[in-house]
């Protein structure tokens, strides 16, 4: 491999993707075609929630080919950098595709400028990729992500919803995606309260799962008996910080035996 | 049509190395030392937003002198090569040789068919998991490469920067030390550098998947006054003025006066 140099009309700057335009000329991002549907791998619920210290984010760990469990260990929820997490629902390959290009790309920027893109622009970077894999959403190849993460600048969490045609919708209390996205939405906007703690944000969440799990077969449930759980995560002013697995099974016993109490 | 005069090969090579290493010696020099979490790079450098040590990727760290804007476009080529090659292979197939390599080529090349070098020399710095798997590479201005296991110097004075190390350099030193040697190396017998004059930066094992750390300059002040306190040289001094760093090209203008001790 040589040096990627470039000349000043053709530099691409900052951007990670304009870098990978120039050197490579196929699109990163491959569109399917062809008549028969093709049964590819979909990842389902993902949701965010604010509380009083920033935001938490939580996916559910199956994905799904067809009628088929495809995985029943996947991770749905990741870090984007320190102050920001990005989850994916969607055609699973081009969406994890997506995660690992975005993560990329507020490394790149940030070592070539020196500086951390703001969470704004961070959120519309997101938008722009959700907005160049339209053709592939098109022929059912869908990645609708959220983006949540701290706001250094203004001092408070901040979560981001998305549409397949790249449009971005910032949200003040919950944003969900992903097919049980209906049902752990409601439970979530049933639950929330301004200013809520993390436990009680993570207790919100988790229930969340657990009914869209019971109510959408594409969305799994938490298994006690392998020890899979959701992915949990908060991000606050000490950063991204994944929910251990030891925590989230005293939480998911508790409300276990509170629906069996009822 | 007009012959070119002939010039031999060895005065034109000689020529463009003289000039390449004027511009290197109006700057002002950097080192990098091993310590007992890494590496440790310093380099004398009076501004806070134009750098000389930068990260390159996860655990390699870039270092440069002499021409602000040549080596910044080599950080950023070594930058676009990590990522590029992280991302079509894997992450650990990012290695500081290859990068030592391609930098070496394309100075190297100019050095040759280009009408004028690059006045540049560079540290691609690169930590392992163990301490003694740690690397620094060192590249001139024409593209020879020195592989350098224990601390390297680049710029002007490098040769007695190197000296200097050589007799004060210990393995396995802790960061405060390591700093203490390191800019006692740079600054040499006649003067003191200040928090202010210098910017430092770490790989540190300790540091996580992105080992590169810069170290501000009140936590640079802190490292440097733990053992001797600088006692601020009142009237008396040499006042020795630094040497004229308008070829700098980072544009640091000398922080005054520079206590003597």
């Amino acid at each position: 491999m040589t040096l990627p140099i470039f000349s000043a009309s053709d530099d691409p700057g900052p951007s990670f993707i304009e870098l990978l335009k120039r050197v490579s000329p196929t699109p990163p991002i491959v569109s399917a075609s062809g008549h028969e549907p093709l049964q590819i791998t979909h990842g389902t619920t993902v949701l965010g929630v604010r509380f009083a210290d920033g935001v938490v984010m939580a996916g559910d760990r199956r994905a799904t080919a067809g009628n088929l469990i495809a995985h029943t260990t996947m991770e749905k929820v990741f870090p984007a950098d320190r102050y920001s997490g990005v989850a994916i629902a969607g055609a699973a390959g081009a969406a994890m595709e997506m995660v690992k290009l975005f993560q990329l790309q507020l490394e790149h920027y940030e070592k070539v400028e020196g500086q951390v893109l703001s969470l704004e622009g961070k959120a519309n970077q997101l938008s722009a990729m959700v907005r160049g894999h339209l053709p592939a959403a098109m022929q059912g190849m869908a990645v609708v992500p959220i983006f949540a993460g701290y706001d250094l600048r203004r001092g408070e969490g901040r979560l981001f919803e998305y549409d397949v045609t790249g449009g971005r919708y910032e949200e003040s209390e919950h944003v969900e995606s992903g097919s049980g996205s209906l049902h752990a939405g409601t439970v979530v906007k049933l639950g929330y309260r301004e200013g809520m703690s993390r436990d009680e944000a993570i207790d919100l969440l988790l229930h969340a799962l657990y009914r869209a799990a019971e109510e959408d077969s594409a969305t799994g449930g938490p298994d006690l008996m392998r020890g899979i759980f959701p992915t949990v995560a908060t991000i606050t002013a000490e950063g991204y910080q994944r929910i251990e697995d030891d925590e989230l099974r005293t939480r998911v016993e508790a409300i276990i035996s509170r629906e069996v109490a009822r | 049509m007009s012959m070119p005069f002939y010039v031999a090969p060895e005065q034109v090579m000689k020529d463009r190395a003289d000039y390449a290493r004027k511009g290197i010696a109006r700057g002002r020099s950097a080192a990098a030392v091993l310590y007992e979490d890494g590496i440790l790079i310093a380099a004398e450098n009076t501004s806070a937003t134009l750098h000389k040590v930068s990260e390159i990727y996860d655990r390699i760290a870039f270092a440069g002198v002499g021409k602000y804007n040549e080596f910044d476009q080599l950080r950023i080529a070594g930058v676009r090569h990590a990522d590029l090659k992280g991302y079509s292979f894997s992450r650990e197939d990012v290695d500081a040789r290859s990068l030592a390599n391609a930098y070496a080529q394309m100075l190297g090349h100019i050095f040759t068919h280009e009408m004028k070098p690059m006045e540049v020399e560079i540290l691609v710095a690169e930590i392992g998991t163990e301490r003694d798997e740690d690397q620094i590479f060192h590249i001139l201005y024409d593209g020879s490469v020195v592989d350098e296991d224990r601390f390297s110097a680049i710029g002007g004075d490098a040769e007695a920067i190197g000296d200097r190390l050589e007799d004060a350099f210990q393995p396995g030193m802790d960061l405060g030390t390591a700093l203490r040697v390191t800019v006692a190396a740079l600054a040499g017998p006649d003067r003191t550098l200040a928090a202010e004059d210098l910017e430092v930066a770490v790989l540190s094992r300790r540091n996580g998947r992105r080992a590169f750390r810069r170290i501000g300059t009140a936590e640079v002040a802190e490292l440097l006054g733990a053992v001797a306190e600088p006692a601020p040289a009142e009237g008396e001094g040499t006042a020795e003025a630094p040497a004229s760093d308008a070829g700098d090209g980072t544009a640091a203008a000398p922080s005054g006066d520079d206590p003597t001790t």
